[in-house]
């Protein structure tokens, strides 16, 4: 078992860091190379939607001065750096006092919550059905199923949300429309308010869950299907160990290495789709805080909300890959 | 990206060490019998290519004009439904209307190859850096090997959509070009990366080898020797770039981020949300766009797959 060496360690850091540079930067840069300047673009689509704004070139001059767009550019750049790290975003312009930092705290324990309980199941069932396709024991019935299943998995989860929402929703009205509980409710850690977050949150995570299952499930289908080939399959067999115990320790183990790597890689596309998830079902987490800010023209809490679960998904890979080689011992922390 | 999962070293592995043929299925030497022409990829291509002939020649048949706002007259149901307010669909509106007068059929007819644009686009795009960076990361190796790779792996964790998000709400205007060179920006990561490994694979290879010695040029090396057999690869990376790219363009729509001047099937669902179309159960606003989406996106994973047939023997034979 490789030990985590310093090296390795700050190695992994400094593409953490890189990457959460290079994001703050192209979120930065490429709206600057547009012509005009984005408070005007800002105001010009108030504009648009309240068909006349009062005193809109003192609004943009106002702000202008409040962000600093007067300066010179490097300036404008390094104070926005500045702001980033010390996670100061500024405040909300739709509902002004609040901080967007007080936005994103109250939004984000949803949106994490119910991540890590979709995503959770998306991975142990994916992994589960593939290694059950690859199995040589699997019943044909089950073989012939699972394929129809995996149908939903390229399907966006957007539009499975809008189904699920539909049918189980509206139609069945087996599942409450909105919200991540009854509204009316204080969060407390009653029985009710539990139920009430299960019943709320269930078509949510089953829109992520039904659409993201498949890409696991393909992957260690073809996973399996190599270690089939490999000798020592063949020798376990002329052993004549228990098929469960070689599907167990012979095949998943051998195959779900490579699915933990896919795993971080994923991951940015599991909380974008979340995000969007979100936002159908009106669930009080970041996709509505980014959706009812994209209304509100509320330009620093779409900034803070995206800039917080881009750091997030950076630091979630940077965690993955420090503890890989720990569950893989072929892979050591030092560079091949 | 949906199926590239397997790593390719592997697939190389794979391809080089696929089980012999069975003596039962030795006898095809006929010309149909190649594995282009597996039925996932036949189906998944006759889909999308249904879709696109729906957006070709619909417009001949069909007055596209009736895309615009106030076309048609509001809200009225595909023929045989009526609506809450009682009103019958008629044939004049095969698809029904939404709440701003526009016509369902015409938006569904110019919106689907807008959506399917953006996908080739960006994956085009994509697929040509991924192509170049690859190429020089595998031959030339060294420090410009080190910093592609660097840049790719760094690029590849970011959340394209939230950066994406940011980016749009503050651009005055979005055109289709805009949002697909945006979304392009993000998608040669992971073909870079697939024919990096590739390339470093076979560069090792005896055919490759074989050439070197008898003194082919490195040019003719990529292009001659490597690039073809790396086909069946570059056709799935660039069918998983393209839905990562349709994905992330609906992503965007649908929170009302898209182009503003141009209709979109993402845009309809974000015009559809907004006007609450699921509580007013006019479902044929809301889900036509949807099942238009979803088909178009079941096509594409289906050539995908039927792609990775043609790259993995090993798959093939599990399958049947």
């Amino acid at each position: 078992m490789g030990r985590l060496t310093l090296g390795y360690f700050l190695r992994r850091f400094s593409i953490f860091l890189v990457t959460i540079w290079l994001a703050a930067t192209l979120i930065w840069i490429i709206p600057r190379l547009a012509p005009g300047d984005p408070i005007t673009a800002m105001v010009g689509r108030m504009i648009r939607q309240a068909g006349y704004v009062e005193n809109s070139d003192i609004i943009i001059e106002g702000w202008r001065e409040r962000f600093g767009l007067n300066d010179s550019l490097p300036v404008q750049y390094v104070r926005y750096l500045g702001n980033l790290v010390r996670m100061d975003f500024g405040y909300s312009l739709a509902y002004f006092p609040t901080t967007v930092g007080e936005i994103v705290g109250r939004a984000l324990p949803w949106t994490v919550g119910l991540l890590l309980v979709a995503v959770t199941i998306t991975f142990f069932l994916g992994n589960f059905l593939g290694a059950l396709l690859a199995w040589r024991g699997t019943p044909k019935l089950v073989k012939y199923l699972i394929p129809v299943g995996m149908i939903f998995t390229s399907i966006p989860s957007i539009l499975a949300a809008i189904f699920l929402l539909y049918i189980f929703a509206f139609f069945l009205d087996w599942f409450p429309l909105t919200g991540a509980y009854k509204a009316g409710m204080t969060p407390s850690l009653s029985i009710e308010f539990i139920t009430s977050v299960i019943h709320h949150g269930t078509l949510p995570a089953l829109s992520v869950v039904l659409v993201s299952f498949g890409y696991w499930a393909l992957g260690m289908r073809g996973m399996m299907i190599t270690v089939e080939g490999e000798d020592y399959m063949h020798l376990a067999r002329a052993k004549g160990l228990n098929p469960l115990y070689v599907l167990y320790r012979y095949m998943i183990r051998n195959a779900i290495l490579p699915q933990v790597t896919a795993f971080a890689i994923t991951l940015g596309t599991l909380v974008s789709g979340q995000v969007l998830v979100e936002y159908i079902f009106a669930y009080q987490g970041m996709g509505n805080v980014i959706f009812s800010a994209l209304r509100n023209q509320d330009f620093p809490v779409i900034q803070g909300t995206s800039f917080i679960l881009i750091l997030m998904t950076a630091l979630a890979v940077l965690i993955i890959d420090l503890i890989y080689p720990l569950i893989d011992p072929r892979i050591s922390y030092e560079r091949s | 990206m949906a199926t590239t999962n397997t790593s390719p070293d592997q697939r190389a592995v794979d391809s080089a060490l696929a089980l012999p043929i069975t003596p039962k299925r030795m006898g095809r030497f006929n010309r149909w019998d190649t594995p282009w022409l597996n039925r996932k990829l036949l189906t998944g291509a006759a889909i999308v290519g249904a879709i696109l002939l729906i957006g070709i020649f619909g417009r001949l048949f069909w007055d596209t004009d009736l895309a615009f706002t106030a076309s048609s007259p509001l809200n009225l149901p595909p023929p045989g439904f009526v609506n809450s307010r009682g009103q019958e669909g008629t044939w004049a509106h095969p698809l029904g209307t939404e709440n701003s007068g526009r016509d369902m059929l015409a938006l569904m007819i110019v919106g689907a190859p807008n959506s399917f644009m953006v996908g080739v686009v960006a994956a085009t795009v994509g697929m040509t850096v991924g192509v170049i960076l690859g190429f020089s990361a595998g031959f030339i190796g060294g420090r410009l090997d080190d910093f592609i790779r660097l840049i790719s792996d760094v690029t590849i964790t970011i959340p394209t959509l939230m950066v994406l998000i940011v980016i749009q709400a503050l651009l005055p205007v979005i055109e289709l070009s805009t949002m697909a060179l945006l979304i392009a920006a993000f998608a040669w990561p992971s073909p870079t990366r697939l024919i990096r490994s590739q390339v470093l694979t076979m560069r090792e290879s005896g055919y490759v080898q074989m050439a070197k010695l008898s003194g082919t040029s490195t040019f003719s090396i990529m292009f001659k020797e490597i690039l073809p057999n790396l086909l069946p690869y570059l056709a799935a990376s660039f069918i998983g770039n393209a839905t990562g790219a349709i994905l992330a363009a609906v992503g965007l729509e649908t929170l009302g981020l898209g182009p503003q001047r141009v209709p979109t099937l993402g845009g309809t669902i974000y015009f559809a949300i907004s006007g609450a179309a699921l509580l007013r159960n006019m479902w044929w606003w809301w889900a036509l766009p949807t099942l238009l989406l979803a088909l178009m996106f079941i096509g594409l994973l289906l050539i995908n797959l039927g792609l990775d047939e043609v790259a993995n023997p090993r798959l093939r034979q599990a399958s049947r």
